[in-house]
């Protein structure tokens, strides 16, 4: 790697005003991402601003019910806090299923949300990949595609997000919070992250020197049944084939609502609207959950290699969307 | 033969000994090539082709130069030339040439390891690059037969096939994998007035000082190699690949200062070797009751243009079951790649995979239970050469591996079982390997201080040999193993065989035998201070008369999820007749770790050519799928008394791979069992089973 200065920030604002005045200056956090890059030769910074010290690392209720937890916090932690195991579920199963041990005890809240999406030749640098080197070209089309996308992706950049967590957030409707050079900013969960479209080299919204310090949760008292699913190649320290993050809302044999979002399959974690349409107002047979997975799918766009993702995919959301009808019914 | 060791009253064979390594590993003081700590070190950096085959026209090191701490850059224009290079793969730095994709092409020497990385990126490399053919496929026109594995037919398999009333006729496939020892390759070279110091993750420190004698046209005298611990080798650590001779060459340009070198884990995909893939046709002839009157296996391998190493896949076949009529034939495919080399109990691991599954389709075909179809066609001698066996329990070990696992009341219809939406099923294989020696090893013993030092230049790859070696020594000399001292892993110490083939505990311990002996025949019972004797491996003719293998049994319970496809496997179960164990601790840590690799083979690991590139590209350990703690659930070994008087003095057979053998092959049976959907290609991933 490049010699390249290191500094802890004191505070959010200095950090902020360290990194946007620098273009080749970038944020560290737990570095279980980051790191791995530096090595590889994807980035190569001048300087690296340390904001594990500054950023909030708890969670804490918050007035409207709904709670917020600190940039900083450990994903170990997270998963292992008493208020998110006992009211969102789903985010403490997807943390659990992510990486392993020792990356869960580095990575932090912020630092997992801005992990780069993944793929083999966008991590080899001696092959083409637009999000390394924009307009260079994409060599996962006609090479290796497992873990590649089937919705949401263009001719430009077929990678998947690889967070786990970033996918229970997406269905829970968290809000990212955002120190700017220009102060705090709100950016819902789903609209942090981009599709590639024609800038694949943008994986988020985010500005350069913007400093995630937060996220919130709203208060929704169904997601206390929420659960994530994730299907991988191997039992445990494995990326996402497809995994699904879903809590329902049923009363009187009827889903109110439904929360639902797809890892494994887009560039970002992929809130499954039409599903969620599907399924509202709908009693839920087979038939309707398999109609609502549909739904989701029917634009799903696998490419030779990925072939099977969208059965998986469809599998997997009915799987899982029959254990939660039926714990539902079994309260 | 073995009665020195039976009329012994001590009796530390056969003693559940905890490793005498181990205190030294879990507190981290057990010393790996990279960590000797020598004066000063300079850190070394390949340069890697980026094309698959041409030749390099041009390097420009003029930033990679400018690197603060940059020593030099090494290329074929300022490396020393060879003085032997017989072995393509180890002609490094010789020519311009390019062969593989990630080959070696040049290195950075410098201060620091961060320095020599960061310029070898600023190296700019102008090629000629030439078209290349990387695609592995039996039905390639230019397939070749090795010399080394000529057709061998017994009978007539074509017609046998014709006039069965049932056959299995399929074609099975194992991909390209990886060994990935933990412990990435690593040298330390040092060159001085004396001669080359090499502190080596190796196998076999005698192979690599004679090696690189030859290389560099030095008496081996010269040469130093140590290696007291290694971590983990799986054949890739067993011949010498070019990280070593790179170190060498490039401390030679730096005398007096040791160098290092260290791969990284990408790295250890494009140069220390690989198993290649193979596939197999197996073919089965046989009665209503499922006893065979043909097998027959067809192998097709890859291997590097440059470098032949064939994958003898057929060997097993040779072995296990008895047939009137027998085909075997092995082709080869020369491509663009690096060289294949061995990989956990190679020729027998992926040779167990095609023939294991079609034995179960055989079974289905037949409506004959598959243990009772695997005791049906039991041999009476080695099919192939018709010599008796030393000994042969693959039916005890079957029967014993039925009565534990449970299968005496399994019902062999497919897709019958479901439980919490995971269906459910159960299946078995057979495991064979052979019992080798390898010549060539001395020990000596010298009885000093009150203590017998036993010194040999054996390699403790992870196996236990520092601890086995000592038992067999306490043995052979009647008397505790507190008051052996023993030695292994450096070439100053006496010659020794390779860790490879299974055979480093039955060749090394065999010569411990006989220097003991020669040392009690000499020195009697109460030697005095400074007494020593020699001696070496003694010849076994034995060898000629009988075939000798180890043989197994392996049962597997697979969970196949009915939604998603996912694949696990909650319970495997391998019962061994391996001869005597010499330490049931480290034995049944060998079995289990040999069946891990195996239920890895089943289920992940698969080298992903992208042939576009010429090399793997899912090269690192998250892509590159091992067997996770989470995959591992309840895996058993056992093992049966199995007594073998011709094998060795020690009545042992290897056991560091014969764990691997078959695992994979009952695992598919036993997904078959569960889903009635037949994989006849590893890994087994969950798309075989979406629906």
């Amino acid at each position: 790697m490049n010699p390249f200065d290191y500094r802890r920030a004191e505070d959010a604002a200095g950090a902020v005003a360290t990194v946007a005045a620098d273009p080749r200056a970038m944020f560290l956090g737990g570095g279980t991402n980051l790191v791995d890059h530096l090595k590889l030769g994807i980035v190569d910074p001048d300087l690296l601003v340390d904001v594990t010290r500054l950023l909030p690392d708890g969670v804490e209720p918050l007035p409207d019910g709904g709670v917020r937890i600190g940039a900083g916090m450990r994903n170990s932690d997270l998963a292992a806090d008493p208020l998110i195991r006992r009211r969102y579920p789903v985010l403490s199963q997807a943390l659990l299923s992510g990486a392993s041990g020792q990356l869960r005890n580095a990575a932090t809240t912020g630092g997992n949300l801005l992990q780069r999406t993944r793929c083999v030749y966008f991590q080899d640098v001696t092959m083409a990949c637009n999000k390394r080197r924009p307009g260079s070209g994409c060599s996962a089309f006609g090479g290796y595609t497992r873990y590649h996308a089937i919705l949401g992706a263009s001719e430009h950049c077929i990678a998947t997000h690889p967070s786990d967590m970033a996918v229970a957030l997406s269905a829970l409707d968290a809000t990212v919070v955002v120190q700017g050079t220009d102060g705090e900013r709100r950016v819902a969960m789903t609209e942090l992250h981009r599709l590639p479209g024609d800038a694949p080299e943008r994986d988020t919204v985010l500005r350069h020197g913007d400093l995630i310090t937060a996220v919130e949760l709203p208060d929704l008292p169904f997601a206390a049944r929420s659960r994530y699913r994730k299907v991988r190649d191997r039992a445990s320290y494995a990326f996402a084939l497809v995994s699904v993050a879903a809590a329902v809302d049923l009363s009187d044999g009827v889903i109110r609502e439904a929360r639902i979002a797809l890892g494994g399959v887009a560039h970002k974690p992929w809130r499954a609207t039409r599903a969620e349409a599907e399924l509202r107002g709908a009693r839920p047979t087979e038939e309707t959950l398999r109609a609502a997975a549909e739904a989701e799918l029917a634009e799903a766009r696998p490419v030779e290699g990925n072939e099977f993702k969208p059965t998986l995919a469809r599998n997997t959301l009915v799987a899982t969307l029959r254990d939660l009808v039926e714990e539902e019914r079994t309260r | 033969m073995s009665g020195l060791l039976e009329n012994t009253s001590t009796r530390a064979i056969g003693a559940d000994i905890g490793r005498v390594d181990g205190p030294a590993k879990v507190t981290g003081t057990a010393t790996y090539a990279f960590e000797h700590q020598l004066n000063a070190p300079a850190y070394l950096h390949p340069i890697q082709a980026t094309v698959v085959r041409g030749r390099v026209r041009e390097f420009d090191t003029r930033d990679a130069e400018a690197v603060p701490g940059v020593l030099t850059v090494l290329t074929h224009d300022n490396a020393a030339r060879l003085a032997d290079i017989g072995d393509a793969e180890l002609a490094v730095l010789q020519s311009d040439e390019v062969a593989h994709r990630g080959q070696v092409i040049g290195a950075v020497l410098a201060e620091t390891p961060e320095a020599a990385r960061q310029a070898v990126r600023l190296v700019r490399v102008h090629y000629e690059e030439r078209s290349h053919d990387v695609r592995f496929s039996a039905a390639r026109t230019d397939l070749y037969t090795p010399g080394e594995a000529e057709d061998d037919e017994q009978g007539d398999l074509a017609g046998a096939m014709a006039s069965a009333p049932v056959t299995v006729d399929h074609t099975y496939t194992t991909p390209m994998e990886h060994n990935n020892p933990m412990e990435p390759h690593s040298t330390i070279a040092v060159w001085e007035d004396a001669g080359l110091t090499l502190y080596e993750s190796t196998q076999g420190v005698h192979s690599v000082r004679s090696t690189m004698a030859e290389l560099f046209g030095l008496d081996p005298e010269r040469v130093r190699v140590i290696a007291p611990h290694v971590g983990g080798g799986f054949g890739s650590k067993g011949p010498l690949h070019p990280p070593v001779v790179l170190a060498a060459l490039a401390a030679r340009l730096l005398p007096g200062r040791p160098v290092k070198l260290a791969l990284t884990r990408q790295q250890m995909f494009d140069l220390v070797g690989y198993r290649s893939p193979t596939i197999q046709r197996v073919r089965l002839a046989a009665e209503p009751d499922g006893r065979l009157t043909g097998i027959g296996i067809d192998v097709t391998a890859q291997t590097a243009r440059f470098k032949e190493f064939l994958e003898q896949a057929g060997k097993p076949t040779e072995v296990m079951y008895a047939a009137p009529n027998r085909r075997i034939t092995h082709r080869l495919a020369a491509l663009d790649v690096a060289p294949p080399t061995w990989m956990r109990a190679p020729g027998e691991c992926p040779g167990m995979f095609g023939p294991e599954v079609a034995m179960d389709e055989l079974a289905v075909a037949c409506g004959v239970d598959p243990v009772e179809l695997r005791v049906r066609n039991e041999p009476g001698t080695e099919p192939a050469s018709g010599r008796p066996f030393s000994s042969r329990n693959l039916v005890a070990c079957l029967r014993e591996g039925a009565r534990r696992f449970g299968w005496q009341d399994r019902d062999p219809e497919p897709r019958r079982r479901m439980e919490d939406g995971w269906l459910v099923g159960t299946g078995v294989a057979a495991s064979t390997y052979p019992t080798g020696q390898m010549p060539g090893s001395v020990a000596a013993v010298r009885f000093e201080d009150g203590h017998y030092h036993v010194r040999i230049g054996a390699a403790d790859i992870g196996t236990g040999a520092w601890t086995v070696l000592t038992q067999i020594a306490a043995d052979a000399l009647g008397v505790p193993v507190t008051a052996v001292r023993l030695r292994i892993g450096d070439s100053s110490l006496p010659s020794a065989s390779l860790a490879g083939g299974s055979t480093g505990t039955v060749s090394w311990g065999s010569t411990i035998v006989a220097a003991a002996q020669a040392f009690r025949e000499r020195h009697g019972t109460a030697p005095a201070d400074g007494a020593e004797a020699r001696a070496g491996l003694p010849d076994n003719p034995n060898r000629e008369r009988y075939a000798m293998h180890a043989f197994g049994a392996q049962f597997a319970e697979v969970r196949v999820h009915a939604d998603t496809g996912e694949v696990r496997v909650p319970r495997l179960l391998g019962v061994f007749a391996a001869g005597r164990i010499v330490n049931p601790r480290t034995a049944r840590s060998q079995f289990i770790g040999g069946m891990t690799m195996g239920l890895s083979m089943a289920l992940h690991e698969d080298s992903v050519v992208d042939p576009r590139f010429g090399c793997v590209v899912n090269h690192d350990l998250a892509e590159y799928h091992i067997a996770a703690n989470a995959d591992v659930v309840d895996l058993q070994a056992h093992w049966i008394d199995e007594a073998d008087p011709y094998v060795n003095p020690l009545g042992a057979k290897g056991i560091g791979e014969i764990g691997i053998v078959g695992t994979a092959a009952a695992i598919v049976n036993a997904a078959y069992h569960a889903t009635g959907v037949r994989v006849r290609e590893l890994p087994m991933t969950l798309e075989h089973f979406l629906a």
